[in-house]
């Protein structure tokens, strides 16, 4: 029998309930308002009392409200049909919601329960299975979506019967299988999985040992994420956060993209709700949206709702990884989800840490972010969850808690600086504070040296190099003066701006020069490091910059060039000839 | 307000701080208004059967048997067309001495927009003011504060940005407004003819604080009437949102809430999100419209309120003193407007975006050549021609009183090109050159 308990007490969205039976930590109730029932989710539990944080507004609750206790966590909906959907962070599609404003206690299914979908068994009766194998397949679109043996199935199971290819709808029972002790158990295409656990079912996670490409050369070529790897993205207001990450959304080489909107400006998603179905996705040639999954709790959505909305994508995740998928999840801005954190415990009087941040808000933080992985499933194949998210520091002040916790969870380091962006050095990515440890990792360099070239990774030490001397100088230079200094410096300066100029900046709004594939990036790094190895002579600083700027444009006319094509070559040989001279 | 003839009185108070009372109540509502002594409070607080109230004018001679009514609903706003032309207080009562708004009775602080049901903003907002509409373009269904220090004609700006502007309604949210700057936006509606399209709101400095809490939700309910039910172009005008935040500081306090970052509370970058998100384009036409102002500590936005503001709103402007011509400027190193790449060159002339940006790159090296200068280094004639040619920009595009289309800003500029520069140092697209080029007269 289900606990019920009355209101008893309530500040904003923090309820407090007196139950009448057992409850558990992070279960769900629904509060009774007049008819309307409100979703809250326990956060504490004290005596008799459970301290509920509530989905939506409460205004107008009263104490002695009814409430009921469901029995379970928060949990998400998985089967055939998230691919292209829009939810909100309890899942709730948003598509189907009707009229203009988000009607309180109105949730939707995030599935349609009618459709219907062409399964083919990939499993026969008699084969013995275990939770997250695969019983047969859907077509969702272009993608080969897995039926699996519900992720909470525990322990060997044989199938029973699987019912033969032909079309059925979600909830129809597609196999019967049997535990150990005899019992039946009946599978359909969709189950349900709590939010907060992370889903299971691969025999392994091994380190990442190749990288996701991106096409933005700050970070592939400098600082490159790897499939299954964690990275976050700090930055003040203004310095392109929202850009960077849309151009990684449209362009990265992933088969399933989910975009975490949390928290964030509501007109960034209609962007993504107008764009992606008409963008195309360059390794495929299919429109964006048929890769991509938006749950959305933007920054006027209710705060609690913010939290759920990075697990939920997250689980959606880690259900696509566990049909081979490699995917990219996207998080816009992890910074408003622990505000949120923040907000619920300051209602519930914990003694605060730094900012008034929880105290655990670095162990939520790491949790959250080992969730992602490359895992080696249980029929030999590989699927992956790679997780970028951002990070809004306030004030554009990189020591404060939600940063720092970050930075000893996620791998790579994507620093967007103020001063790039001011100096409208576009993706303003900060070369001498971002990193990449996966370029430490020897699995990665060998993949590099493989599929890149030999002595890749040799080559991005010395670039990154390059800049951080130019950085150097460029200090003394604006100490001394121009004719303070020896030529070397003006020299070193520029080497510094020519990779500045043609490598790291980019521009996101070209057709062009937007998506960089691997053999270009590493064909104009090597090109531009080939010129920062020859030696010039140069009478004064002035005809030393000159030159360089000239090299400059013509290496940022080939970028805007289509790769190879005549014009490329036009530009390569004038920067040719200019070298020569 | 009116209270029912068989309601309850309560006349046992058990706490009183400065900004709060409390009390035992039985059937409480949250959120639901309250009079208390007299005057109206809000439920904010309900703990068993004690009842927290957050008296709007503060609690000031407020005794432990005061008499204290419920009304059962939170604060709401009566909306009709007859709202146009109108002056209210922070509670929606009116203050110009007209009648009571009959209309139908709608909760402030409602739901909002399914952003899924939202579309992308498309209309351009013309204002006159190059700084603006050339640089910084503003679009329908944006929200954008003007970042200013206090000194700054930020509300003549904005009333001046009002009247131009080609909306249907415009509301004016007044927070913390000094009563002369009160008196200033009512005559210069009224002088401008305008009063017919102006809804106002307003709580002067001479009101206590935190009724001001208000303000904003009471100007959004409105806009959403028109803009919702009307499909209207509405445009809302907040000022001051600090003001907001320093109230929104002092109920937090008196509630025992830890502080977060400059003493704000920690639900502040929420609270803020929650009113500037209501800006919006509808599928049915209609739109809200936010431009708000900040008013800055001595420039600094890396405090909590313009810094959670900047994380929320579409863009910037900011207002700066030019020392060179002795104008008020829109600095068009800061500003920033993020939709403008929505309308620009697409609902304005091909050669916009080109021509804004060299004009601002040029703008730079002028202000390079300025630092040259005063440190005593000798400037080149490129540079002492980027002197001149800012001076010229400054005065005829960038200051607050100009007033022109988008076309002759666009003209004006070709007309400084052309003065000062050479068709190369522009770098100026050459299609785009050839078609506008004005060669020195």
């Amino acid at each position: 029998m289900k606990s019920t308990g009355i209101v008893t007490g309530i500040i904003s969205n923090l309820v407090t309930v007196e139950v009448n039976g057992p409850v558990a930590q992070n279960e769900i109730c629904y509060i009774d308002l007049a008819g309307t029932k409100l979703m809250a989710e326990v956060i504490k539990i004290s005596g008799k009392n459970a301290f509920v944080q509530v989905y939506e507004s409460t205004r107008g609750l009263r104490q002695g409200n009814k409430v009921e206790f469901m029995g379970h966590m928060l949990e998400a909906t998985l089967g055939p049909g998230l691919l292209s959907s829009s939810f909100d962070g309890l899942q709730n599609n948003l598509e189907t919601m009707e009229g203009i404003f988000l009607k309180r206690g109105e949730y939707t299914k995030p599935l349609d329960h009618d459709r219907i979908w062409h399964f083919t068994p990939t499993a026969k009766p008699g084969d013995k299975v275990f939770a997250a194998d695969w019983l047969g397949e859907v077509m969702e679109g272009w993608l080969h979506h897995k039926i699996m043996v519900p992720f909470s199935f525990d322990g060997e199971f044989t199938i029973k019967s699987i019912v033969p290819e032909g079309d059925y709808k979600i909830d129809d029972t597609i196999a019967l299988l049997t535990d150990s002790d005899g019992e039946e158990h009946k599978v359909t295409m969709v189950q349900k999985w709590p939010v907060k656990i992370a889903i299971g079912g691969y025999i392994e996670k091994p380190r990442p040992f190749r990288i996701m490409e991106t096409g933005v050369r700050c970070m592939d070529t400098l600082n490159p994420i790897a499939e299954g790897g964690t990275g976050f993205i700090p930055g003040p207001f203004g310095c392109g956060k929202t850009v960077l990450q849309h151009a990684i959304a449209r362009q990265g080489d992933a088969e399933v993209i989910v975009m975490a909107a949390c928290g964030e400006r509501a007109n960034e998603v209609v962007e993504i709700f107008t764009d992606f179905p008409k963008l195309i996705d360059p390794h495929t040639g299919r429109k964006l949206i048929e890769r991509t999954t938006i749950v959305c709790n933007t920054s006027n959505m209710p705060v609690a709702a913010r939290e759920a909305s990075v697990y939920t994508a997250m689980t959606i995740c880690e259900y696509y990884r566990a049909m081979g998928m490699k995917v990219l999840l996207l998080a816009d801005s992890t910074s408003r989800w622990a505000q949120a954190l923040r907000e619920m415990s300051n209602r519930m009087e914990e003694l605060p840490g730094a900012d008034a941040f929880p105290v655990d808000l670095t162990a939520i933080i790491a949790n959250f972010y080992a969730r992602a992985g490359i895992v080696k499933l249980r029929n030999g194949e590989t699927g992956s969850v790679t997780f970028i998210g951002t990070v809004s520091p306030a004030g554009g002040n990189l020591k404060e808690p939600v940063t720092e916790a970050t930075t000893k969870a996620a791998r790579c380091f994507y620093a967007l600086s103020q001063a790039r962006a001011d100096m409208k050095r576009y993706p303003a990515v900060d070369p001498i504070d971002s990193y990449s440890k996966y370029l430490e990792y020897p699995e990665i360099i060998e993949f590099l040296s493989g599929h890149v070239s030999k002595d890749w990774v040799d080559k991005v030490n010395r670039a990154k190099n390059i800049i951080r001397r130019g950085k150097e100088v460029a200090d003394q230079i604006n100490i001394l003066g121009d004719d303070g200094v020896p030529m070397s410096y003006h020299e070193i300066y520029w080497k510094s701006e020519l990779i500045d100029f043609a490598i790291l900046q980019q521009d996101a709004f070209d057709s062009i020069d937007a998506l960089t594939p691997m053999d270009r990036q590493e064909y104009m790094l090597t090109l531009v490091l080939d010129i920062c190895d020859m030696k010039f002579e140069f009478d004064n600083f002035e005809e030393c910059g000159n030159f360089y700027k000239e090299l400059i444009n013509i290496l940022r006319q080939m970028n805007y060039s289509e790769f190879k094509s005549e014009q490329f070559n036009r530009y390569l040989e004038q920067l040719n000839n200019k070298v020569k001279k | 307000m009116t209270t029912n003839a068989f309601q309850r009185i309560y006349t046992q108070l058990e706490a009183i701080t400065k900004a709060t009372v409390s009390l035992r109540a039985t059937g409480v509502s949250n959120d639901e208004l309250a009079i208390v002594d007299g005057r109206l409070s809000q439920v904010v607080k309900i703990n068993g059967n004690l009842v927290t109230l957050q008296v709007f004018v503060g609690t000031e001679g407020i005794p432990t048997n005061a008499e204290v009514t419920f009304l059962g609903e939170p604060p709401a706003l009566n909306v009709s067309d007859d709202l146009a032309g109108r002056f209210f207080n922070a509670y929606g009562e009116p203050i110009d001495d007209g009648p009571a708004i009959e209309g139908e009775r709608r909760f402030i602080g409602g739901p909002s927009v399914n952003p899924f049901k939202r579309k992308q903003p498309s209309q351009l907002i013309p204002t006159g003011i190059a700084g603006i509409d050339l640089n910084n373009t503003l679009v329908s269904g944006q929200k954008i504060p003007f970042f200013a220090d206090p000194n700054q004609p930020y509300n003549q700006v904005m009333a001046q940005v009002a009247l131009r502007a080609d909306v249907d309604k415009i509301i004016l949210g007044g927070m913390g407004l000094s009563n002369d700057d009160y008196l200033y936006f009512r005559d210069m509606f009224e002088s401008a003819g305008a009063l017919n399209k102006i809804i106002s709101f307003v709580n002067t400095t001479e009101q206590p604080p935190v009724e001001r809490l208000l303000i904003p939700d009471m100007a959004l309910a409105a806009a959403e009437y028109f803009a919702v039910d009307k499909n209207e172009k509405v445009l809302v005008l907040l000022t001051d949102m600090t003001l907001y935040a320093d109230a929104l500081c002092i109920v937090s306090n008196r509630m025992d809430q830890i502080p977060s970052k400059d003493s704000m509370p920690g639900s502040l970058y929420s609270d803020l999100a929650k009113i500037y998100e209501k800006a919006v384009q509808l599928p049915d036409g209609g739109s809200i419209t936010i431009i708000a102002v900040t008013t800055l500590n001595d420039g600094d936005i890396t405090h909590a309120i313009p810094d959670n503001t900047g994380y929320i709103t579409e863009g910037q402007l900011y207002l700066r003193m030019d020392t060179d011509t002795g104008k008020v400027i829109v600095d068009p190193f800061r500003s920033l407007s993020r939709l403008k790449q929505l309308v620009i060159g697409k609902q304005t002339r091909e050669d916009h975006n080109q021509v804004m940006n060299t004009a601002v790159r040029l703008y730079a090296d002028a202000s390079n050549a300025k630092t040259k200068l005063e440190n005593g280094f000798d400037l080149s004639d490129y540079d002492l021609r980027c002197l001149d040619y800012a001076k010229e920009y400054s005065t005829r595009l960038l200051a607050i009183d100009v007033n022109i289309s988008i076309d002759e800003m666009l003209d004006t500029a070709w007309e400084l090109f052309g003065k000062y520069f050479s068709k190369v140092e522009t770098g100026i697209r050459e299609d785009l050159v050839e078609k506008y080029w004005k060669d020195k007269e």
